[in-house]
């Protein structure tokens, strides 16, 4: 800071800072070395998800590795003498060895045997679907419900919880009443029961959700946080200098509850990803493939008493589920105390 | 503190016939009632479709429907279920209520206890390997995607290693010439539990009213626990249901481990922030200042004091466990109600699955309820700010 002189530089990151609280949260995750651990994981997630329809145009043919309708015979390998590859089928690469002695008779090319090798780097299913085809698609279904459940309800949330503590009176009566009974309602049973009764996909789990955590828990915390702000002069202040309520709710008493409703969306995702897994786990999702549905196969196929000879079969999908959901957690944990301190600030 | 609760009581009370309000509205807005499973059975004629709605009267106004609903359920009439046939929809969550119970307050208890004790050291070693290896492996536990932890659970201790049940509540073989029913044995070993829990209470109180003091009061609880439990398995051993005892207990160990060891990740995890939030606070370091050893700090300053958000938790996960159950229960066939809500929602048996919801939102407000007495008990400085 140049021994306090004050440089236009100086004066230009001090307005910032103050301007705008999600500048500081931005400030914070760069610094935090958990937070840039999870944005790394969702970052290659998302590489996962751009590149599949990519591979699906180019290398990989729709027959053989549509994640729904794929389906491999391995009528290419009976030539090299592999004869032993049967549904579910382990990575490729366990047959190596006998790649390579074909190549080395002449048999095929380098760029055959490689290609043999690299077929299904994670197996197949029991129903011969390529597993990383699977994987990579699923990628795609998650995000998509998680950044829709807490984008609906992150809006909710911010939107019904700044409305309730700037207008207060009987909005705010029934908002919080309606909060303390969504609070309550027991939303994975609630579910399974509605699957039961019609057709659940992702836009309508993610609304349903979406709708259940917004008027929920999310209304009240970002209420008591609007009401903090509220209570502050400058709040006042714009109101005398002549702004509008709807200007004062844009300007003042949003930007400085969206940390905490950002922190809330983060982990809102790991949530609707869990639940996402949990229903589709039981097959009470229309869902064409997920990490869940992935392993929902292998228990209904019958492989779960043998589940450490198939691995290739439940542990991509789950470590998928987990590294996904952790890396939302990851990020949220780190910046709940820097949105904490922000709130006690005001 | 009589009046609040009162109050509380009745804002429950309220809650819960919204709740069912909304349930059956949720459910009036599906397209087509019961009788539509029978639309494509061509020995069905629509005569017998349209008097079967009579019969249930479904033909009715919403809103006749609706006050119907609402007396069967004030009157503890959920139907009768669609899967086991005559038999009514109460009497079969009767049977099942208990086992979910002593499932998930066993679980929670015991994973709140070793959470909380495990989260104060945390704390108090922040920032130390051992504080770090607890944090990883609880942000671990809570990001885990959990079937495939008790799967995981089910292969090693059940399918390889053979210690434990695969799956159930007991042994069929075993219980086919039992003398009494599984439901009796296990009102049997409740008993003997609440029992017992109650003895422990009401020794530990006398101790502390007495004011016996010094390590010699350190070993009544656990001698008296000893006593009760000998005297709980002689008991059964003379009646001979000890067999049928342990083998319920031995079907309860497997899911009973998995799911304390998965919750103690988020109650370790609260309790060292809680406990951190504490430390700031200058009564302790005043307590520092006069010289205090570390363990009172520790014990009676931190973890006091920060077993408030912790107990709040735990009440409240109490009333959660019926809802969230439904995963563990059926990937160890734990016959409780969130397998019973699974399989009759799968199955089409609508009655049951309903009723099976309502049990279960019902206790999620009886949860919230025990968690506003816990609140008001420990902390009375909270009672005016929860008024909202």
């Amino acid at each position: 800071m140049n021994r306090g002189r004050i440089t236009r530089k100086s004066t230009k990151k001090l307005h910032r800072t103050s301007a705008s609280p999600m500048r500081e949260v931005w400030q914070h995750i760069r610094a935090s070395k958990t937070a840039l651990f999870g944005i790394g994981i969702i970052l290659l997630f998302g590489f996962c998800a751009l590149i599949h329809p990519l591979l699906m145009h180019t290398v990989w043919h729709p027959r053989l590795y549509d994640p729904v309708t794929g389906y491999d015979s391995f009528s290419s390998w009976y030539a090299l003498g592999i004869y032993d590859a049967v549904h579910p089928a382990p990575p490729s690469w366990y047959w190596t060895p006998q790649f390579l002695s074909s190549w080395r008779t002449g048999q095929i090319s380098l760029g055959e045997c490689l290609a043999h090798i690299a077929r299904h780097p994670l197996g197949t299913d029991p129903i011969g679907r390529d597993i990383l085809s699977q994987l990579m698609y699923s990628t795609r279904a998650e995000f998509i419900l998680g950044l829709l459940t807490a984008i609906i309800t992150v809006s909710i949330g911010t939107i019904v919880g700044t409305a309730a503590a700037y207008y207060a009176g009987w909005v705010d009566t029934f908002f919080m009443r309606l909060a303390d009974l969504l609070m309550l309602f027991p939303g994975i049973p609630f579910l399974i029961v509605l699957s039961a009764m019609m057709d659940l996909n992702l836009v309508n789990l993610a609304i349903v959700l979406g709708i259940l955590s917004g008027f929920g828990s999310i209304t009240i915390i970002i209420k008591a946080q609007a009401l903090a702000v509220k209570s502050h002069a400058y709040v006042e202040a714009a109101r005398l200098a002549g702004g509008s309520r709807l200007w004062v709710v844009r300007k003042h008493l949003i930007p400085h509850v969206l940390p905490l409703s950002f922190l809330y969306m983060l982990f809102t995702v790991t949530a609707a990803i869990g639940t996402e897994a949990t229903l589709s786990f039981f097959g009470l999702l229309n869902v064409g493939c997920s990490w869940g549905l992935m392993i929902h196969t292998m228990s209904a196929s019958g492989y779960l008493a043998s589940s450490i000879r198939y691995w290739w079969l439940w542990l991509p999908a789950g470590l998928a589920i987990t590294l996904f959901c952790a890396a939302f957690y990851l990020i949220g944990r780190s910046l709940e105390q820097v949105v904490h301190s922000q709130r006690q600030e005001g | 503190m009589l009046r609040y609760l009162g109050h509380r009581l009745l804002q429950i009370l309220v809650l819960l016939f919204v709740f069912i309000t909304l349930t059956y509205f949720i459910l009036q807005a599906m397209p087509g009632d019961f009788t539509s499973i029978y639309a494509s059975n061509p020995q069905m004629t629509p005569e017998m479709i349209a008097n079967l709605q009579a019969r249930f009267g479904l033909n009715e106004s919403v809103w006749v429907q609706y006050v119907r609903f609402l007396r069967n359920i004030v009157t503890g009439d959920l139907g009768v279920s669609f899967s086991e046939y005559p038999r009514p929809v109460w009497d079969i969550i009767k049977e099942r209520l208990p086992r979910t119970f002593v499932l998930f307050f066993s679980a929670n208890i015991i994973s709140f206890y070793i959470g909380f004790w495990l989260g104060k050291w945390s704390a108090w070693y922040k920032g130390r390997a051992a504080d770090k290896v607890l944090v990883t492996g609880s942000i671990s536990l809570i990001t885990a995607f959990y079937p495939l932890v008790a799967f995981m659970a089910l292969w090693v201790f059940s399918y390889h290693l053979g210690w434990l049940p695969l799956n159930n509540f007991v042994d069929p073989i075993l219980w086919s010439n039992a003398p009494l029913s599984s439901m009796q044995v296990f009102g049997y070993i409740i008993y003997a539990a609440v029992v017992t829990t109650a003895l422990l209470i009401l020794v530990s109180l006398l101790l502390r009213k007495k004011g016996v003091a010094g390590a010699k009061s350190r070993w009544i609880p656990p001698i008296v626990l000893g006593l009760a439990l000998l005297s709980a398995v002689a008991l059964f051993q003379r009646s001979g249901l000890l067999i049928y005892v342990f083998d319920i207990l031995y079907h309860l160990l497997l899911p009973l481990f998995v799911l304390t060891f998965i919750r103690i990740g988020s109650s370790l995890l609260l309790t060292r922030d809680a406990v951190l939030a504490v430390t700031q606070e200058d009564y302790v370091l005043a307590a520092r200042a006069r010289g205090l050893a570390p363990a009172v700090i520790r014990n009676r300053y931190l973890a006091r004091n920060a077993i408030h958000p912790v107990v709040t938790s735990l009440a409240l996960s109490l009333g959660e466990s019926f809802s969230g159950g439904v995963v563990t229960e059926t990937l160890f066939s734990w016959p409780g109600i969130g397998l019973t809500l699974l399989r009759a929602s799968l199955g089409g048996d609508y009655p049951l699955a309903v009723g099976a919801f309502i049990i279960t939102g019902i206790f999620l407000l009886l949860g919230h309820v025990a968690a506003d007495i816990a609140t008001a008990c420990l902390d009375p400085r909270l009672r005016d700010s929860i008024g909202r």
